[in-house]
């Protein structure tokens, strides 16, 4: 995805330790380059002991290789790569809280959330509890559609999370590496 | 192995002696008077300084470490004592200065609640810091204290600042003293590739107009002999970087001279026009580049660095060696062949001798008017043999000393290049005298940043710091004056300033002073300053509207430089 002032959705896949302040040094790499996070999501990863974070963000790749560089710098972080969107298959959750009567009265807001897949996940006489899964702008247009019912009462959505496509498991092979540089430098 | 319990104080100490650690810049505060309780049974073996204010200890420490090439350490209290410490871990991240600093903080129970004298100095530092860590408990002292040296030193060197907080002070725990093992999210030097040696040695050997760009990195790697080896072989001219000045003897006559705003127009003017610049162990600083967008586009590069993060961060290149300077520029050079660039050696010399013509002979050797800056350096550098550490504050008097000392010595110039900081000068001649007690340690300052840290002749005073301070007095904030006078119409805003009377302040701290207003009588008094033993405060009245020549006005072409006003 690129915009018109010839900027991209770059996704940052960040391992770290799990150390409190890290999330704050990472951000600081943006906010120093004014640049806007568009999401994050920080979660363990399947490696014990550290964490992953997906952060999207609109920049240039000669920018977005300082701030890769920059972040990898961090005492903390093991590890930086970014991607564009073609390189990775990004997800997100979204919550949606409806309202039952507007729900009944109208029989299309039913029909748009089986039309994006949503699951109601509580229903009472008051709301309904819907999530999607999706991308970025499948879950915007579910929402779009669903305020022109005037239906929302509560609307959330998760940071994006992203596995890349690579058949390469970039982080293990850097790990293993580093391990062996380190060994050979005792 | 011991089983006994000690306090996490106690373990400090122990774990700072084994890093090897023998000097301590501190001041005591509530917060960190159990370790300062503990020092009490260290005095013979862990030698602290008592300064007369945290910014002082840091830029003591700043001092000590760029000297002697080990770590700095400073010992203060929580809150202000630490928060005072901040401009000089600024400044040694920018300048790449390895410094420990160690503060008290409040008991981990009390954390967050606002407590008396409780700052939250770990998020305050982290954007300065190499690594910020609170300790909260006494069995993370050790391992807290042994990856703080390695981190500060190793790679790319850079401050530490160590949040110890009260409780883990007081309570006990097993000292045990431990390696450094697998750290998977730090790799101090990147790994070099070999391709990369290739390709260096190859745009070397094919160059017809190579010029290399020294840098602080090859002093702080130790490469000085492998840097002179490579120019030698290749016949490779080659400009240093404020903090490199005494990587490459200033009489090398491959030494075209300092790059940069203030440095030599042959440098510079060069930049321009080489076919391949070889940046060693230097980060591009804007005062290097000037304008960015025009900055040596004619060239191809080469990029020797420690850190993968400064290659192409401001410039972009076409080798990056990444490594440690001290190995690959001995690879390359093993690789290179032996060369000789004698046309465009000798294509410097119109710009030398110009600039000597017209900025440097009437500054170092005026026939009369007032006393000049450079004079009273080059006479200092003269009468102190070339051997001198020059220690510098920010300023006029900073460039006049970079400009105009002569360096035969490693680790000779200690100067606060990235963050600028002024009152960082007399500390860290402070923190100089004690990391290279051999030597003679020359503190050039203005009347303006002399005022800043006054207060460390306190210091000075009680220790008998043998600095030798040549105050540079021109009753100005003389750089900004200077830019005031080029960039806005000479509106002195608030850069004339009223100075006290300096000997009262000598004669108060008990420091032999002199003050030098004629030049007939400088070259007596310098002599006697450099033979009095201990600290010596010659105060000379200079020129006061005097600027700093040549000059590439910010954001303007590195070779579009000034050269009289």
């Amino acid at each position: 995805m690129t915009t018109e002032e010839g900027k991209t959705l770059y996704t940052l896949i960040i391992f770290s330790e799990n150390v409190a302040g890290l999330l704050n040094e990472i951000t600081s790499v943006f906010t120093r380059r004014q640049i806007n996070i568009e999401s994050l999501n920080v979660s363990a990863s399947s490696i014990e002991g550290l964490h992953r974070y997906t952060i999207t963000c609109w920049s240039d790749e000669c920018t977005i290789k300082k701030v890769n560089k920059q972040i990898e710098k961090k005492i903390g972080v093991v590890r930086s790569n970014f991607f564009t969107s073609t390189e990775i298959y990004i997800q997100e959750v979204a919550l949606f809280k409806l309202s039952t009567p507007k729900i009944l009265e109208h029989g299309e807001i039913s029909r748009l959330i089986r039309l994006h897949a949503g699951k109601i996940v509580e229903v009472n006489p008051t709301y309904a509890i819907v999530t999607i899964e999706g991308m970025t702008n499948e879950i915007l247009s579910l929402f779009h559609q669903l305020m022109e019912w005037d239906c929302v009462l509560q609307y959330v959505r998760s940071g994006a999370i992203a596995i890349t496509k690579d058949t390469r498991e970039l982080l293990d092979e850097y790990l293993v590496e580093r391990k062996k540089r380190f060994l050979a430098s005792k | 192995m011991t089983t006994t319990k000690l306090t996490g104080a106690e373990i400090l100490m122990k774990s700072l002696l084994a890093e090897g650690v023998t000097t301590l810049f501190g001041y005591p505060g509530g917060a960190i008077m159990p370790v300062f309780d503990a020092l009490y049974d260290y005095r013979d073996r862990l030698h602290h300084i008592l300064v007369r204010h945290e910014q002082g200890a840091i830029h003591s420490a700043e001092g000590y470490a760029r000297v002697s090439g080990k770590v700095g350490v400073c010992l203060v209290t929580s809150g202000p004592g630490a928060t005072n410490t901040v401009t000089g871990i600024a400044d040694a991240m920018l300048d790449s200065t390895p410094v420990v600093v160690i503060a008290g903080q409040v008991g981990a129970k009390m954390l967050g609640t606002d407590a008396f004298q409780e700052c939250d100095i770990v998020n305050v530092t982290q954007p300065i810091t190499k690594w910020a860590y609170q300790i909260r408990s006494a069995e993370d002292v050790a391992p807290a204290i042994k990856k703080a040296f390695y981190i500060a030193q190793s790679g790319r060197p850079g401050p530490v600042v160590l949040d110890f907080t009260k409780n883990a002070q007081n309570e006990t725990a097993i000292y045990k003293d431990s390696k450094i093992g697998f750290l998977r999210s730090y790799e101090a030097v990147p790994p070099t590739s070999p391709q990369s040696i290739t390709e260096a040695a190859e745009l070397i050997n094919a160059a017809k107009k190579p010029l290399v760009l020294i840098g602080q990195g090859v002093e702080l790697g130790g490469a000085q002999e492998e840097v002179r080896q490579l120019i030698e072989k290749a016949d490779l001219p080659a400009g240093c970087t404020l903090l490199g000045l005494s990587c490459l003897p200033s009489a090398h006559p491959l030494n075209v001279g300092m790059l940069g705003m203030h440095g030599s127009l042959a440098s510079n003017v060069k930049t321009q026009e080489c076919d391949l610049l070889i940046a060693i162990g230097m980060r591009f600083d804007d005062r290097i580049t000037g304008n960015i967008s025009t900055y040596a586009c004619q060239a191809k590069k080469i990029h020797f660095d420690i850190d993968p993060a400064e290659i192409n961060k401001n410039v972009s290149v076409d080798v990056a060696v990444l490594g440690n300077c001290k190995e690959t520029v001995a690879q390359v050079s093993a690789l290179v062949k032996p060369n000789q660039h004698k046309h465009w050696r000798e294509s410097f010399n119109d710009h030398l001798e110009k600039e000597n013509r017209i900025v440097i002979e009437p500054e170092v050797h005026p026939s009369d008017g007032p006393i000049k800056m450079g004079e009273v350096v080059n006479k200092v550098s003269t009468h102190a043999h070339e051997k001198a550490i020059i220690v510098t504050d920010v300023g006029q008097n900073q460039m006049m000393a970079a400009r105009y000392s002569r360096f035969t010595l490693n680790r000779s110039i200690v100067t606060s290049g990235g963050m600028g900081t002024m009152g960082f000068g007399l500390p860290a001649a402070v923190g100089a005298t004690f990391g290279a007690p051999e030597r003679t340690v020359c503190l050039f300052v203005g009347d303006g940043g002399f005022q800043m840290t006054i207060e460390e002749l306190g210091t000075i005073m009680e220790n008998q710091c043998p600095v030798k301070i040549v105050l540079l007095n021109n009753n100005f904030l003389g750089n900004v004056r200077q830019w005031q006078e080029l960039f806005f119409q000479r509106r002195y805003s608030f850069t004339h300033m009223l100075s006290p009377d300096y000997s009262k302040i000598a004669e108060a701290y008990h420091i032999p002073y002199r003050l030098v207003t004629e030049r007939k009588g400088l070259d007596v008094a310098i002599q006697q300053m450099l033979d009095t033993n201990g600290p010596y405060l010659l105060e000379v009245a200079v020129m006061e509207e005097d600027n700093v020549l040549p000059m590439c006005c910010p954001g303007n072409d590195v070779d579009d430089m000034i050269l009289d006003i």
